[in-house]
């Protein structure tokens, strides 16, 4: 699993409302409002990483334990390709 | 009065103009002429005020918004603004070169609309001889380019029967998205509401189709389906509640909360050639049915009142002649046997099969079936 490279889909756009001063995920007909740790393995996905570069470089930025990391990633990825927004 | 939190969404009617005639078009009886039409400078200046106020999402529609010569310059300055760019069209006049520039211009998202599953009864509804072959084509190009495509249906009486196909369509065609929405009662949908209300076997089918094709697809496919209101027990919470999240733009520059509420009397609806988006946002108009404050009983009191926002403005008008009445599709309403006897005639009509006439769209509709 963690050698897929997820990038977001078709018609999904990450970024920043200053409005609001909040990342939001646009997508057809859909406003989301990802929380602090979605927005950090968003922030990483750039359609080149992979998903075990994506766990090294978020496990360095925040001092955390690899294993840790890479279950919060692995879930997070999951989700959001189930909900249409990435593909991988 | 507090200050109204910020909207999400902007519908910009580019133009009325349309090479299709479907009979329940949300553009009002009395369409805007070319020359009425706002100019290019007009709509950039909107689109910076409305990311300056804090919209997210930009819909391109019409009428057929591909009419407007200026469209690539009006989405490729959206684009710079940062606005999510969603282009509403019928696709009969898109061809490989116009997608191009488009996503050039930085398009993410195309709702095109369909109006069959096949050639026969799309022709026929939308009134295009050809029509439906041109909207196959576009949506084969939209779905090899990395523009974002959904397939709307609008869905009545005349194509119910072939709801399956519509999924079919969508699936094969790979889009990752459809509407299917039944037809909301205003403006032409009105007038032909007897040729389009279903029968109430075509809404139990429909709704069994839907629940199972979106079970079996998930997120392949997402479908988002729009009930019919005459048979519902509560009102649609319209746009999300009046004037909480949407402010739409007519062509000649006319701020509204949504497609219908031009019919509404008294409303001076601020004009965009003359004042801005952000003090239309304020104006008396928008104001009038924000929140909950203007609400009547039974909705004052009621526990849904900030779920439904008490329906539909333009229905609870149409329908009852007031437009702060209760949406009378609401169980509660004191209005709310009249939709009743229309959805059990509905039910009850044996004629469903029978091909029925409609008044199309048109610039100049026939006085002698006017309401």
């Amino acid at each position: 699993m963690s050698a897929r490279i997820p990038r977001l889909a078709p018609g999904v756009r990450f970024r920043h409302d200053a409005t609001r001063d909040a990342w939001v995920l646009l997508a057809p007909e859909r406003l989301l409002l990802p929380d602090e740790i979605a927005c950090a393995v968003l922030h990483e996905i750039d359609g080149v990483r992979d998903e075990a570069v994506i766990v090294d470089r978020l496990a360095e930025h925040y001092d955390a334990p690899r294993a840790l990391i890479a279950g919060d990633v692995a879930t997070l990825i999951d989700g959001l390709i189930a909900d249409g927004v990435l593909r991988a | 009065m507090s200050s109204p939190a910020p909207p999400l969404a902007l519908i910009a009617e580019l133009t009325h103009r349309c090479p299709l005639a479907c009979p329940y078009c949300s553009n009002p009886l009395e369409l805007a002429s070319a020359s009425t039409e706002l100019d290019t400078a007009t709509w950039l200046r909107l689109i910076d005020e409305a990311a300056a106020l804090g919209v997210l999402h930009l819909h391109l529609t019409g009428g057929e918004p591909m009419a407007r010569r200026d469209l690539n310059d009006i989405i490729a300055h959206a684009h710079a603004r940062g606005l999510y760019i969603n282009l509403i069209t019928a696709g009969v006049t898109l061809d490989a070169g116009r997608l191009a520039l488009l996503r050039e211009a930085g398009l993410d998202h195309i709702q095109l609309s369909f109006q069959d599953a096949e050639a026969e009864g799309g022709d026929h509804i939308g009134g295009l001889r050809g029509g439906h072959a041109r909207k196959l084509a576009a949506a084969r190009l939209i779905a090899d380019s990395d523009i974002a495509l959904t397939l709307n249906f609008v869905v009545h009486r005349a194509n119910l029967e072939r709801l399956e196909q519509m999924i079919a369509l969508a699936e094969q065609l790979g889009a990752q998205r459809m509407e299917i929405a039944h037809t909301q009662y205003h403006g032409w949908a009105m007038r032909n509401r007897a040729a389009l209300l279903p029968t109430a076997a075509q809404l139990d089918a429909a709704n069994a189709t839907v629940t199972q094709a979106r079970a079996r697809l998930a997120a392949r496919l997402r479908i988002d389906y729009v009930v019919p209101d005459y048979f519902a027990e509560y009102p649609k919470a319209c746009m999300g509640g009046w004037a909480r999240n949407t402010l739409l733009v007519d062509p000649t520059g006319r701020a509204m909360p949504c497609h219908a509420a031009h019919g509404i009397p008294g409303m001076d609806w601020p004009r965009l050639r003359e004042t801005s988006l952000g003090a239309a946002w304020r104006s008396a108009p928008f104001e009038r049915f924000r929140g909950t404050g203007w609400m009547p009983e039974p909705c004052r009191s009621c526990e849904r009142r900030e779920i439904d926002w008490g329906g539909c403005r333009c229905q609870a008008l149409a329908l009852t002649g007031h437009a702060e009445r209760t949406d009378p599709v609401c169980v509660k309403s004191p209005d709310h046997a009249m939709v009743a006897a229309l959805a059990a005639a509905a039910g009850n009509d044996a004629s469903a099969t029978v091909p029925v006439a409609w008044q199309y769209r048109s610039a100049k509709p026939d006085p002698t079936t006017a309401r």
